[in-house]
């Protein structure tokens, strides 16, 4: 990767253009209908080079003899219309397709190596997903239902196959990714609690470890959150749980395997200590790869959950979206399901489109190594690594698990050797979460990594290790052989800078 | 080890405060600001609103951290400093000379209530 | 779950050859797959077969598609309501499926992350020159939801105020998304026609007001006068829009509003049935630390070279839990790299034509319709530029399917009973003639 430091901005020059359009008609002041001509004075609508002198050939547009024109919108009621500048690039198509190419050569994908992202699922993006989507696209969202009877059997289709993967009743896929599905399973579980008139269900209960989306969803869908314990060994602690279940807990978020990757195996008192109290069970998706092929939420009493689908079934994280994050209920709350409305249409299609293909591509014969696989992964860089990197926890894992930093930092921190990471050619983990730990480092390796690149990957995080006793200004400093060293976030933040200014 | 000043009361949040005839001067310890490391943005409140003590009135954010900021005593908002609106470094540099708010007391027993030097320092490590 | 090495290396996206699974069992020290999950209480493991399809080959798997895409009718789209058929030019699928792009995540890297980090400091730049104000973030979900994000803020950035108002004139999913976002989190939502009534009447708890640019009868809307109603009742005026209008008609700052939000699906994004599509959402730069969403900055890094960071984190669900601006950690930068790629290659004329096209095929079609003598205009005189709502002279039911039989998905009913058409650039006139054909015919 090396640095490429243009903004589109900067190769914007005055009458380039990038766009191929039929030509407009005639001005707004132009001769009644069939008498059009050419018009005198600025601005260009169909010169190559977008000069006046050019001049206009309004005969040649698709309404020229209809002569209702926006171009004279400046000498009409000026009142409606845009007076200021528009500011955008003028540039050629092949300095576009060159700027964006260049740089795409400044980022990291699944494709270019190793994402031990923990807690994201950075599996393989199959590419035959992309290829099926094409072919929808023309429809509009609003056609009436005879016209897009495929749609309504994939969605049908999808209901159905994730339903039986994850043991709830039905989905709904209006949510365009997780923590969207976390509000919107949310506010399910309110509609369940309002719908039987009890309005005192104002609270839920949140473990310490969970996922930082969980109390902010619960603060955006107008609940209060409680925060129950985890134990030593990193489960929810059923003893600080029982004093905070009562008559106005709505429900409880869990994440299961937790983000320390632990299977809660107290799930089943749980469970029946929140039912037994009136509250719902919601199952946060964001860890459900390992669980993929081997346990269904529904049957460990989950009652609402969400699925990610660009995390477990496989869908491109396209730089932070878009995803997909449809959410299941049990058969009591089926009749809401429709009931939040929390996106404009019928949630991000195309996306359900490319995880309904990985599915059917799995089937029934392959989905049941997807989760052993991973959890397989995980533990293998677990144990290979556990003598110089920290491990709080020492029981099997699932899909990840955490370390809390160097076994012997030498003033290296977590940071410290994320970076360095990066000069070895793999993304870094997640760090500094679960706030359990100071020194976090959260290792999610799926399993389409191969255990050459597994094995890859622990030969440099021992040689990190061995640099940190050595050298461990190198990896202050780190990375190196990267496109741009580490930023002055600092600055970023007191003086923001958020747009391009000449 | 960070720096506190006698004469100064300061809350179990970290926040101090300097008594001037009925207005409280309120700021963050030494010790708050070091835990937080380079601050990026103070988040004031205006001039005329009331906190209750224990209230949260603004917050102090740094790159990947943010602390709320809770009113040590009861109170109308008389002034706020706002050059740090501006210069949020200046709290990293100067703790205790970088006040954030100025609050005159509704109920100046809750002072009472708040720790002296002693026994913040030994609550501020 | 016993590695047979019969399968192993059977699917294509696993690599573990049975081999590799014994190797990698004993590094662990346990004897199979299935001890992996000796602490999941034994009831929970699902044992039987799962109920679904047996895996497909990829050539299986095209034919299963191309069945389901046979079952769907593409037809020629004079609809808009939130969802507009504009062209796509070649280059912008060509750029975003590289996997560089594709395959990447949020950008909390930056050293290995420049590419992504600068599109999106570009897209934040272009809406914040369509809209005319000062700050934009990285994209919200789609305009809808942006919209109810902005509904939140309004509430976030007057503290303890919490009524918003909001024009009946917004698009129904809009008004939708509102009313669910306002019922749980508990925002007082008041619609009406009547805004500029709604807020001189006064109410000491108005946190803001939203009105479209653009209505959901293609109506453009004068807000004359509104920013400073709203300002002096101590609101915020959010004003939703079509991103691909903003290139013609008066822009968000032009009105005074404080926040704009809306649907990037304009600029280029095919229709997809619906998504992904791509919110944005900018604002004045008081308001600049109450927005929700991710947010790129510019700054150096350690040998001074300018680069682009995520910043303002403290914003953000990760670090503020249940204080945060919102919940949400996504943003859809895949389909804001499609806008962006757009809006370069459009340039300010391209997408001024693109308007003129849209505005002349608008007005033929209008024209063409009134001719008919079969509608009557409720809004004669109003300007509007590629939508419109003509109320029926004849059953529009009749209409409706009189067209989807000749291929024309047009004439969609609202609630008052009007029906609305859309043209875009991607309509021509022999289309255009056609659907008057078609509607003269079925009128006899």
């Amino acid at each position: 990767m090396r640095y490429y430091d243009k903004l589109i901005f900067e190769l914007s020059k005055p009458g380039r253009i990038g766009f191929s359009l039929p030509h407009a008609g005639c001005p707004w002041t132009a001769a009644p209908a069939g008498a059009c001509r050419p018009r005198q004075g600025s601005g260009g609508t169909t010169s190559v080079v977008g000069s006046e002198e050019i001049g206009e050939f309004c005969d040649s547009g698709k309404f020229s003899d209809s002569c209702d024109s926006l171009r004279g919108w400046r000498s009409r009621d000026g009142v409606l219309w845009r007076e200021s500048k528009l500011e955008l690039p003028e540039v050629s198509e092949p300095d576009v397709v060159r700027h964006y190419t260049n740089l795409s050569q400044m980022n990291f994908g699944v494709d270019t190596g190793f994402y031990p992202l923990g807690s994201c699922t950075m599996k393989y993006n199959p590419k035959i997903n992309e290829e099926v989507v094409a072919q929808f696209n023309g429809l509009h969202p609003l056609q009436p239902a005879r016209t897009v009877e495929g749609v309504k059997a994939i969605y049908d289709f999808m209901d159905k196959a994730l339903a039986e993967i994850t043991g709830m009743k039905h989905f709904t896929f209006l949510p365009c990714a997780g923590a969207h599905g976390e509000l919107t399973g949310l506010m399910l579980m309110r509609e369940y609690h309002f719908r039987r008139g009890d309005l005192a269900r104002t609270k839920v209960i949140v473990p310490d470890s969970a996922h930082g989306t969980n109390p902010a969803s619960a603060a955006v869908c107008g609940l209060d959150i409680v925060v129950v314990k985890s134990r030593p060994d990193g489960l929810v602690d059923v003893e600080d749980l029982k004093p905070l279940l009562g008559p106005d807990v709505a429900g409880i978020m869990m994440t299961n395997p937790n983000t320390l990757g632990l299977f809660e195996r107290d799930i089943k008192e749980i469970a029946e200590l929140v039912h037994a109290c009136g509250g719902l069970l919601y199952y946060d998706g964001a860890n459900m790869n390992p669980l993929l092929g081997v346990v269904r939420p529904g049957d460990m009493g989950f009652d609402i959950m969400h699925l990610n689908l660009h995390k477990t079934f496989s869908t491109p994280h396209g730089g932070g979206g878009p995803g997909s994050g449809p959410v299941g209920v049990a058969e009591a709350l089926v009749p809401l399901l429709d009931v939040p409305r929390t996106s404009g249409f019928h949630g991000n299609f195309g996306i359900i489109l490319r995880a309904c293909a990985y599915i059917l591509m799995l089937g029934r014969e392959n989905i049941k190594m997807a989760g052993p696989l991973a959890t397989l992964s995980a533990n293998y860089i677990k144990e290979s690594l556990k003598d110089c990197y920290k491990l709080p926890i020492q029981a099997v894992c699932k899909h990840e698990f955490v370390f809390d930093g160097l076994a012997e930092p030498n003033g290296v921190t977590t940071l410290d050797v994320a970076k360095r990471l990066l000069d070895y050619g793999f993304h870094a983990p997640t760090i500094y979460f679960p706030l359990l730990f100071h020194q976090a480092l959260m290792v999610e390796p799926t399993e389409t990594e191969s255990l050459e690149t597994l094995d890859a990957f622990i030969d440099v995080m021992r040689k990190i290790a061995q640099e940190a006793l050595q050298d461990p200004e190198l990896l202050h400093s780190a990375p190196h052989n990267t496109p741009i060293g580490r930023p002055d976030e600092t600055t970023a933040a007191r003086q923001p800078i958020l747009k391009y200014q000449n | 080890m960070s720096k506190i000043i006698e004469g100064l009361l300061y809350s179990e949040s970290h926040e101090w405060v300097k008594v001037e005839g009925g207005i409280a001067v309120i700021g963050v310890s030494d010790f708050a600001q070091s835990e937080m490391g380079d601050i990026t943005y103070v988040d004031l409140p205006s001039e005329g609103d009331s906190f209750e003590a224990g209230e949260e009135f603004g917050a102090l954010e740094s790159v990947k951290a943010s602390s709320e900021l809770y009113c040590p005593v009861s109170g109308e908002v008389v002034e706020v400093n706002t050059e740090l609106e501006a210069s949020p470094e200046k709290v990293n540099e100067d703790a205790y000379g970088a006040w954030i708010i100025k609050v005159r007391l509704s109920d100046p027993a809750e002072l009472e209530s708040l720790m002296d030097a002693a026994a913040y320092a030994a609550i501020a490590k | 779950m016993q590695p047979s090495p019969s399968r192993m290396g059977a699917f294509s996206y696993f690599p573990h050859t049975g081999e590799d699974i014994r190797h990698m069992l004993d590094r662990i020290g346990v004897r199979s797959l299935e001890d992996l999950y000796s602490d999941v209480p034994s009831e929970f493991i699902h044992r039987g077969e799962y109920d679904l399809p047996s895996a497909l080959s990829e050539v299986e798997l095209r034919a299963w598609f191309k069945d389901m895409a046979s079952r769907n009718t593409e037809l020629k789209v004079f609809v808009g309501a939130g969802a507009y058929d504009h062209y796509t030019p070649s280059v912008i699928p060509y750029i975003t499926s590289r996997s560089e792009f594709l395959t990447a995540y949020t950008p909390y890297q930056c050293e290995i992350s420049q590419g992504t980090l600068r599109y999106i400091f570009e897209w934040q730049t272009m809406i914040c020159s369509l809209t005319g104000l000062d700050v934009a973030n990285a994209s919200m979900y789609d305009g809808p939801s942006a919209a109810a994000e902005a509904m939140r803020m309004c509430v976030a950035c007057t503290r303890k105020r919490n009524t918003v108002v909001a024009s009946s004139g917004l698009l129904p999913n809009v008004l939708e998304t509102l009313r669910t976002y306002a019922r749980y989190s508990g925002i007082n939502l008041v619609e009406t026609w009547e805004v500029h009534e709604a807020v001189a009447e006064g109410t000491l708890d108005l946190a803001g007001v939203i009105v479209p640019s653009i209505n959901r009868f293609g109506m453009i809307e004068s807000h004359l006068g509104l920013a400073d109603l709203v300002h002096e009742a101590g609101a915020l005026l959010v004003e939703y829009c079509d991103p691909s209008a903003l290139a013609v008609v008066k822009t968000p700052a032009e009105w005074g509003a404080d926040i704009a939000v809306g649907d990037g699906q304009s600029l280029g994004v095919p229709l997809c049935y619906g998504g992904p599509y791509v919110g944005f959402m900018a604002c004045r730069s008081e308001w600049m630390r109450k927005l929700p969403g991710r947010i790129v900055g510019q700054t150096v890094d350690a040998e001074g070279r300018r680069v682009f960071v995520l910043t303002l984190q403290a914003r953000e669900q990760h670090i503020r839990r249940e204080k945060a601006t919102s919940n949400i950690c996504s943003n859809e930068s895949l389909i804001a790299l499609w806008c962006t790629v757009y809006l370069s290659l459009m340039g300010p004329e391209g997408l001024r034509r693109v308007n003129e096209l849209c505005y002349e095929g608008a007005h033929y079609l209008h024209r063409e319709l009134m001719a008919t003598g079969l509608f009557e205009d409720p809004f004669e005189g109003r300007e509007f530029l590629k939508e419109f709502a003509l109320r029926p002279l004849c059953d529009a039911a009749k209409l409706q399917q009189a067209l989807l039989d000749e291929g024309f998905f047009a004439a969609l009913q609202t609630e008052e009973g009007y029906v609305t058409f859309c043209v875009t650039e991607r309509r021509t006139r022999e289309e255009i003639d056609a659907l008057v054909k078609v509607v003269k015919e079925a009128a006899l």
